[in-house]
């Protein structure tokens, strides 16, 4: 198994605080990975550097894109690495709200244009072939996942499952290696859970995705995860299979709070 | 525009206009001639504004200094070799320029890129930056432009002006110009980059972790946005026939921030509407400029400069009140209009029923 996204002891301070501090990963190709720990913990923090949003303090962030070469990721601008093959999501929904369901996937395919703008503009024969090649993926995509008939619809006026649903949707779209999904169960109830935990095995078969997740919803992730990283603190306290995790005693002191007796 | 009847439809509509345009030139008197020029030149500007602060999201106050670019470019270039020492009479032109002659529509081109030029030298540090900095520096370049312009004698006979440009009341070439721009935003809009630009306005930092390049892409709306002023300036200064650096006061900007407020920001033909409504109403509104007396009393507030009270008033009144504007981020649609036709009333009670 080849390893796709590698972090060498990254930390990130603001100010006094370190949110995360020297963390390891070593994510492998087609697995699904699942970051863990209380609140506060620095897990948006971690993905926010992978993603390039911040820079980490120290260390660096190494990505092998299948059948390419390792490159340090560390430090590049978002867009530049969501065209090397990682997307993501966000804890708080961060949909194009006035746009509709349509126009917000539509977006996530722009950065695999060649034309320049001129073209684009004039609607030129080279730009309209790749227009009809996005508007052919993009309604192929919407109908397997069923947003189809709500393409017309504003982002802002679906259900909030729905909203969670195109989030993911919009960022596989971009045509990702590493799918970053931060708490994609968040405010679900068990059945909607049920059906997420359905469709992250079924997208990471489809599209041959390795996916790296961020959940508090434990049956989820136990049920879901190939490996699990536990973070406290910003230290990584833990990490395993479900079965070690389940039983770690650390993390349930982490997550219980350190019990005075033991 | 999706298919091929509204392509149909639009062209149709634009040779029906520019039909009426034709009409205009012939039939009607100069001064109305000029408001509908001053409509139209409005109406490239507005378009242009509402490029950078309605699609893209980028609060930018520049579009007076980038009409002041294409209106000097035009002032300095189309002034016929002959008449020029009449014009520069106190510094005679610098020798570099003092032959060259160029047409309109080249100099017009001449001006658009120049702005564009500029808009990128003060976008590439600018636009880098997060938050509202690009209106700071864009008021800013407004005020440095107008002092260049002041004392450059040799080259914009500083604050004497430029006169003698070959007036150009014709509302055909102008209703061209504003045809061309009008097609071209909507095409650009229409177009992935447009989208591009639409979620930048909605969210930087999903648009990012979506693949859009912020910097390139509001650089590139930026820029054209400038392009376009630029050729409604240069227009403008045809329109009037000369050109001064107090035509440019800053105060100009506010007239397009009406026009994008007022049609709405993010919708094409919003701008179109605002600047008729906008141009028509800053003539009609000079009944305040004028002294007044009512019974034999001197009514105290007409006085010049009472419209533009009024005008900062209707401005304020629209945002506080109205901040969607009348068209909000909505386009005229020939699927709309066609809904209207068929049944007015069904029209209306089923907008208002969603
Ligand atoms: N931009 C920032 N500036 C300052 N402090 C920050 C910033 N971002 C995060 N932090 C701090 O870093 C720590 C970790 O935050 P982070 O959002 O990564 O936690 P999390 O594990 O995602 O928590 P949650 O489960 O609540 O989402 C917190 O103490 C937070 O206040
Ligand atoms: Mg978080």
């Amino acid at each position: 198994m080849s390893t796709v996204l590698k972090t060498e002891s990254i930390t990130m301070r603001f100010g006094g605080v370190t949110a995360v501090n020297e963390l390891k990963l070593n994510i492998e190709e087609h697995k699904i990975v699942a970051l863990i720990g209380p609140n506060g913990a620095g897990k948006t923090t971690a993905f926010n550097m992978i993603t390039g949003v911040y820079t980490p303090t120290e260390g660096k962030v190494k990505y092998t894109a299948p059948g390419k070469d390792e490159v340090d990721i560390t430090g590049k601008r978002p867009s530049d690495i969501a065209k090397m093959g990682i997307a993501r999501t966000f804890q708080n929904i961060r949909l194009f709200k006035d746009l509709s369901v349509y126009e917000n996937v539509m977006i996530a395919k722009h950065l695999h244009l060649k034309s320049d703008v001129f073209s684009a503009t004039l609607h030129l024969p080279w730009y309209n072939a790749e227009q009809r090649e996005m508007e052919k993926d993009v309604e192929e995509l919407l109908r397997k996942v069923d947003l189809w008939e709500l393409r017309n619809e504003k982002a802002s006026s679906l259900p909030y499952g729905q909203q969670r649903r195109l989030e993911i949707v919009r960022a596989l779209a971009t045509g990702p290696k590493l799918l970053l999904l931060d708490e994609p169960a968040a405010g679900m109830n068990p059945k909607e859970t049920a059906e997420l935990t359905e469709f992250i095995r079924q997208i990471r078969d489809e599209y041959n995705l390795t996916i790296f997740m961020i959940e508090h919803h434990m049956d989820l992730v136990m049920e879901i995860s190939d490996w699990i990283y536990v973070l406290d603190f910003g230290m990584e306290i833990a990490q395993g299979t479900p079965a070690d995790i389940q039983n770690n005693t650390r993390v349930i002191e982490a997550y219980l709070g350190v019990d005075e007796d033991a | 525009m999706k298919n091929k009847r509204d392509i149909l439809l639009t062209v149709a509509g634009l040779v029906v206009l520019f039909g009426a345009a034709c009409y205009a030139q012939f039939e009607m008197g100069s001064y109305v001639r000029r408001i509908i020029n001053l409509c139209l030149i409005y109406a490239i500007i507005g378009l242009s504004m509402n490029l950078t602060n309605g699609f893209a999201g980028q609060f930018s106050l520049g579009q007076a200094g980038f009409m002041a670019v294409g209106a000097y470019v035009v002032g300095i270039f189309t002034v016929p070799v002959e008449l020029r020492p009449n014009v520069f009479y106190a510094e005679p032109m610098n020798p570099l320029i003092a032959d060259i002659q160029m047409p309109l529509w080249l100099a017009q081109l001449v001006g658009g890129l120049l702005s564009a030029l500029i808009a990128f030298l003060i976008g590439w540090p600018v636009l880098r930056l997060r938050g509202d900095y690009l209106a700071i520096a864009t008021l800013g370049f407004s005020e440095i432009i107008r002092i260049v312009i002041t004392n450059a004698q040799s080259w914009t006979n500083g604050a004497l002006g430029i006169k003698d440009i070959p007036a150009l009341n014709d509302v055909r070439y102008i209703f061209i110009a504003t045809a061309i721009t009008f097609l071209f935003v909507t095409c650009l809009i229409n177009s992935s980059y447009g989208r591009a630009f639409k979620a930048i306005r909605e969210d930087e930092i999903a648009a990012e972790a979506m693949g859009v390049g912020l910097f390139k892409h509001k650089c590139m709306a930026f820029m054209i946005s400038a392009f376009f002023a630029g050729i409604g300036g240069g227009l403008y200064a045809t329109l009037l026939g000369t050109v001064d650096p107090k035509n440019f006061l800053f105060t100009l900007t506010y007239n397009f921030l009406l026009i994008i407020v007022l049609g709405g920001m993010g919708s094409i033909t919003g701008s179109m509407l605002g600047s008729i409504i906008v141009t028509a109403g800053l003539e009609y509104l000079r009944v305040f400029d004028e002294p007044l007396e009512l019974f034999g009393m001197a009514i105290p507030l007409f006085r010049p400069g009472f419209r533009m009270v009024i005008f900062s008033v209707l401005l304020m009144a629209c945002v506080l009140f109205w901040r969607k504007g009348i068209m909000g981020t909505n386009e005229f649609t020939w699927e709309k209009f066609m809904a209207f036709c068929k049944n007015p009333v069904k029209y209306f009670t089923q907008k208002g029923a969603n």
